[in-house]
C-alpha cells in the first residue's frame, strides 16, 4: 500500500446522503474476478444523467468526493473503495461513513475523513461556488483545508489513531499481524473442543 | 461491574490486545461466496500465503446462481467464470465448498445455521453484510470486505476496534398479524440508517424470547440496515432446540460442556449498556418502505409522505429523489400502490417458516393478473423440505413460481431482476435504486404482506385477504 501523508486534489460536491454502495458501485460489476477496471461502473446510474456532477468536464480529473452523511451503507462490498479509486479519487470527506466501507477504505488506502456536518456544507459551497476548486488533506495533523483569505475553510477530521498509522506507513495488515503469530497459536491450544469444524 | 453478551463474547476471541491498537480478534467460523473472494484468494498467491484454518471455513456458491434451468451451465460468462473461480480458489487452498448441485448449496447465511455451524459465543465473519444473521444465536457476527477476507484467510483472525454496546428492548407483544419483520422495518424507520453506527446492538425483552430461531435470525440479519456493527441475541432454550441434531453440533458430553458454557454467555444483570433504545411491540402493525432506503418506511395502512415534513435537510432531500424514483405522489395510501412482482426469499426471508407462512396465506388464492409471485428458497435443504410439505405444490396452483435457492432477485445478480420501472413487494433486506434491477423499486415487506401484495395487486396485508375471503364466501 502507498503511504498517505497529505493530499490536495479537484474535489467534487456531491450533494446526497445515504450513498449506499449499491449506487458507487452496481451488483452486476461485482462478478468481476480483479481489483481493477471499476471506474467505469462507478455511480453508474446517476452518471446516465448528463447533469450529474461528476459528469462536467472540470472533475474530469477529480482527487476528493465531498459528500453528505452515511457515506458508504449498505453492502460490504470492497468494490465500492476500488471503484472509487480507479477513477482516481484519493479520498471522501463525509460527516459520517458506514463502518464496513471506512474499514474496507483503510484497507486499501483510501482516506475517509470524517468532518463535521456544518464543514461538507461549507466545502459544498465553496466548490460550487468555484468549480474545479481543491481541497487539501493533511493525515498528519489531521485538517482539511479549502480557500483562501478571510473565506478559507480550515477544520479538523477524524480517522482512528490506528487507521492513521497504517495510512501514513502503507503497512499491509496481513504482515502486521502475522508478526504476531505467536499469539494466535497460543490461543489455538485452548479453544475448547466443541468448537465446530468444517472438514 | 457485570458484561454485556457481546462483551463476554469478545472478551473470550481476543487473540492479543496493546494500547493504541484495535484488539486481534480470533474467528471461529469465516463464511465463503464466490462475490467477494476471488480478490483475497488472488492476495494469497502473490504473497505466497495459505489458508491458515481450512478447517473452520466454508464456501458455497449463492449471488450468482441462476433459479432456473439447474441442470444447464450458467448462461452468463462472467457470472460462470466468478463460480468457476471459486471452485478453483477451493479446490487449490482445500476448503470445504457446497456448488451448485450440491444438497447443502444455498445462501451463505441459510446454511450456516442449516449445517449447525452457527452457535452460540462464536466470532462468524463474511465477505457479505447481512452475516448479522448468525447473531440470532448469540454469537458476534459481522460482514467484512475482501481484504478483511484475505487477513482472515491468512491468519484466522482480524483487527478491531471495540464497538460500543446498545441494548433494544422490545417490550410488550407482537400483536397478532405483525411479524419480526415489521418490527425491524419499524425500528429501523425509527432509528434512522445510521442509528446503530459504531454499536453491536443486542434485542432483548420478552417479544424476542417469544420469537422462533428463524425470525430472531429475520431481525439480526438487518441490523446492517440501520448501520450496526452486529446484532445478536442471548441463546436460550429455542436456540438450543433449533440447533441440536444439526450435523455440526456438538454431542454427548460436549452438548452439556456447550450449554454450560453457552448459558454463562448472557448479559448480566448489573452489565451497562452504553445506549439503551425502546421500541414497543404492541403498536407494531405490518410496515413497509416507500423509499430508496431501508429508513425510509411507514406502517402499510399510511399514506406516502410529504418530504416537506422532514425538519432534517438531507433527510427532505432524500425523499424527494426517493419520491422521483419511486414513482410516488405524497398523500398516496400504500395500499393503493400497484405492485408488479413479489419476490419472496433472500438471507432475510427465505427460510422454511417463511416459506409455510406464505403457503398458508397463499393457499385457495391466486395471483392477481398483472402481477407475478416468485418463491426462491434459501437453500436446496429449505427447498426439499418445503416440497416435502407439499408447498411448492401450493404455490404453483396459485400461480405463483416455484424457483432453486439462491440470492436471486434481492440483488439481481443472476438472471432474476426487475425492469426499468417495474415495482416489487420483496421480503429482502434493501430498497436502495437500482438493487433488484436497473430502474426497478422496492418495497420491503414481511412474507405476510408479500402474499397478500401478490393477490391483491396492490400492496396489501394478511387483513386485506380475510375480507377478500369474506366477499367471496
Amino acid at each position: 500500500m502507498e503511504k498517505f501523508t497529505t493530499h490536495t486534489g479537484v474535489a467534487v460536491p456531491l450533494r446526497r446522503s445515504n450513498v449506499d454502495t449499491d449506487q458507487i458501485i452496481p451488483a452486476h460489476w461485482l462478478k468481476k474476478v480483479t481489483r481493477d477496471g471499476f471506474e467505469d461502473g462507478l455511480f453508474e446510474a446517476w452518471r446516465k444523467d448528463p447533469e450529474f456532477v461528476l459528469n462536467r468536464p472540470v472533475y474530469a480529473d477529480a482527487t476528493v468526493l465531498v459528500a453528505g452523511p452515511d457515506f458508504g451503507t449498505g453492502s460490504s462490498r470492497e468494490h465500492a473503495v476500488w471503484a472509487l479509486q480507479n477513477f482516481g479519487f484519493k479520498v471522501v470527506v463525509s460527516p459520517r461513513f458506514a463502518d464496513i466501507f471506512r474499514g474496507n477504505s483503510g484497507k486499501s488506502g483510501l482516506l475517509a475523513a470524517q468532518v463535521d456536518d456544518k464543514v461538507v456544507q461549507r466545502l459544498w459551497d465553496h466548490l460550487d461556488a468555484n468549480p474545479g476548486a481543491t481541497v487539501s488533506l493533511d493525515l498528519v495533523n489531521r485538517t482539511v483545508r479549502a480557500g483562501e483569505g478571510v473565506d478559507a475553510i480550515e477544520d479538523s477530521f477524524t480517522i482512528d489513531d490506528y487507521t492513521r498509522w497504517r495510512l501514513l506507513e502503507g503497512l499491509d495488515d496481513v504482515g502486521i499481524t502475522l508478526s504476531h503469530e505467536e499469539d494466535i497459536v497460543t490461543y489455538e491450544a485452548a479453544r475448547p473442543a466443541y468448537k465446530p469444524v468444517t472438514l | 461491574m457485570g458484561r454485556t453478551l457481546a462483551e463476554k463474547v469478545w472478551d473470550e476471541h481476543v487473540v492479543r490486545s496493546h494500547e493504541g491498537e484495535p484488539d486481534l480478534l480470533y474467528i471461529d467460523l469465516h463464511l465463503i461466496h464466490e462475490v467477494t473472494s476471488p480478490q483475497a484468494f488472488d492476495g494469497l498467491r502473490l504473497a505466497g500465503r495459505s489458508v491458515r484454518r481450512p478447517d473452520l471455513t466454508i464456501a458455497t456458491e449463492d449471488h450468482n446462481i441462476p433459479t432456473t434451468d439447474l441442470d444447464k451451465p450458467i448462461a452468463d460468462l462472467v457470472s460462470r467464470t466468478q463460480v468457476e473461480t471459486l471452485r478453483r480458489n477451493c479446490e487449490e487452498f482445500g476448503v470445504r465448498l457446497h456448488p451448485m448441485g450440491d444438497i447443502d448449496q444455498g445462501i451463505v447465511h441459510v446454511v450456516g445455521p442449516q449445517l449447525g455451524l452457527t452457535q452460540p459465543g462464536m466470532t462468524i465473519v463474511c465477505g457479505d453484510s447481512h452475516t448479522a444473521t448468525h447473531g440470532a444465536f448469540g454469537s458476534i457476527a459481522f460482514g467484512i470486505g475482501t481484504s478483511e477476507v484475505e487477513h482472515v484467510l491468512a491468519t484466522q483472525s482480524l483487527s478491531q476496534a471495540r464497538p460500543k454496546m446498545m441494548a433494544v428492548e422490545v417490550v410488550g407483544d407482537l400483536p397478532a398479524g405483525s411479524t419480526a419483520k415489521d418490527l425491524i422495518l419499524a425500528l429501523i424507520t425509527q432509528e434512522t440508517t445510521g442509528g446503530g453506527q459504531g454499536y453491536i446492538v443486542e434485542y432483548r425483552g420478552d417479544a424476542i424470547r417469544a420469537l422462533s430461531m428463524e425470525a430472531r435470525m429475520t431481525i439480526c440479519n438487518m441490523s446492517i440496515e440501520w448501520g450496526a456493527k452486529a446484532g445478536l441475541i442471548a441463546p436460550d432454550q429455542v436456540t438450543y432446540d433449533y440447533l441440536r441434531g444439526r450435523p455440526s453440533a456438538p454431542t454427548g458430553a460436549d452438548w452439556d460442556a456447550a450449554v454450560a458454557h453457552w448459558d454463562s454467555l448472557v448479559t448480566d444483570d448489573d452489565a451497562e449498556f452504553d445506549k439503551v433504545i425502546t421500541i414497543d411491540a404492541s403498536t407494531i402493525t405490518p410496515f413497509v418502505t416507500w423509499g430508496t432506503n431501508p429508513g425510509q418506511g411507514v406502517p402499510l395502512s399510511g399514506n406516502v409522505p410529504d418530504p416537506a415534513s422532514f425538519e432534517d435537510d438531507n433527510e427532505r432531500i432524500a425523499a424527494e429523489n426517493a419520491l422521483t424514483y419511486m414513482g410516488l405522489t405524497a398523500g398516496t395510501p400504500m395500499k393503493d400502490i400497484k405492485v408488479d412482482t413479489v419476490f419472496i426469499g433472500s438471507c432475510t426471508n427465505g427460510r422454511i417458516e417463511d416459506l409455510r407462512v406464505a403457503a398458508s396465506l397463499m393457499k385457495g388464492h391466486k395471483v392477481a393478473d398483472d402481477t407475478r409471485i416468485l418463491v426462491v428458497p434459501g437453500s436446496v435443504r429449505v427447498r426439499l423440505q418445503a416440497e416435502q410439505e407439499g408447498l411448492d405444490v401450493i404455490f404453483k396452483e396459485a400461480g405463483a413460481e416455484w424457483r432453486g435457492a439462491g440470492c436471486s432477485m434481492c440483488l439481481g445478480m443472476n438472471p432474476d431482476q426487475l425492469m426499468v420501472g417495474e415495482r416489487a413487494a420483496s421480503t429482502s433486506n434493501r430498497n436502495f435504486e437500482g438493487r433488484q434491477g436497473k430502474g426497478g423499486r422496492t418495497h420491503l415487506v414481511s412474507p405476510d404482506v408479500a402474499v397478500a401484495t401478490g393477490i391483491l395487486g396492490h400492496l396489501a396485508g394478511p387483513a386485506d385477504l380475510v375480507q377478500l375471503e369474506k366477499a367471496g364466501a
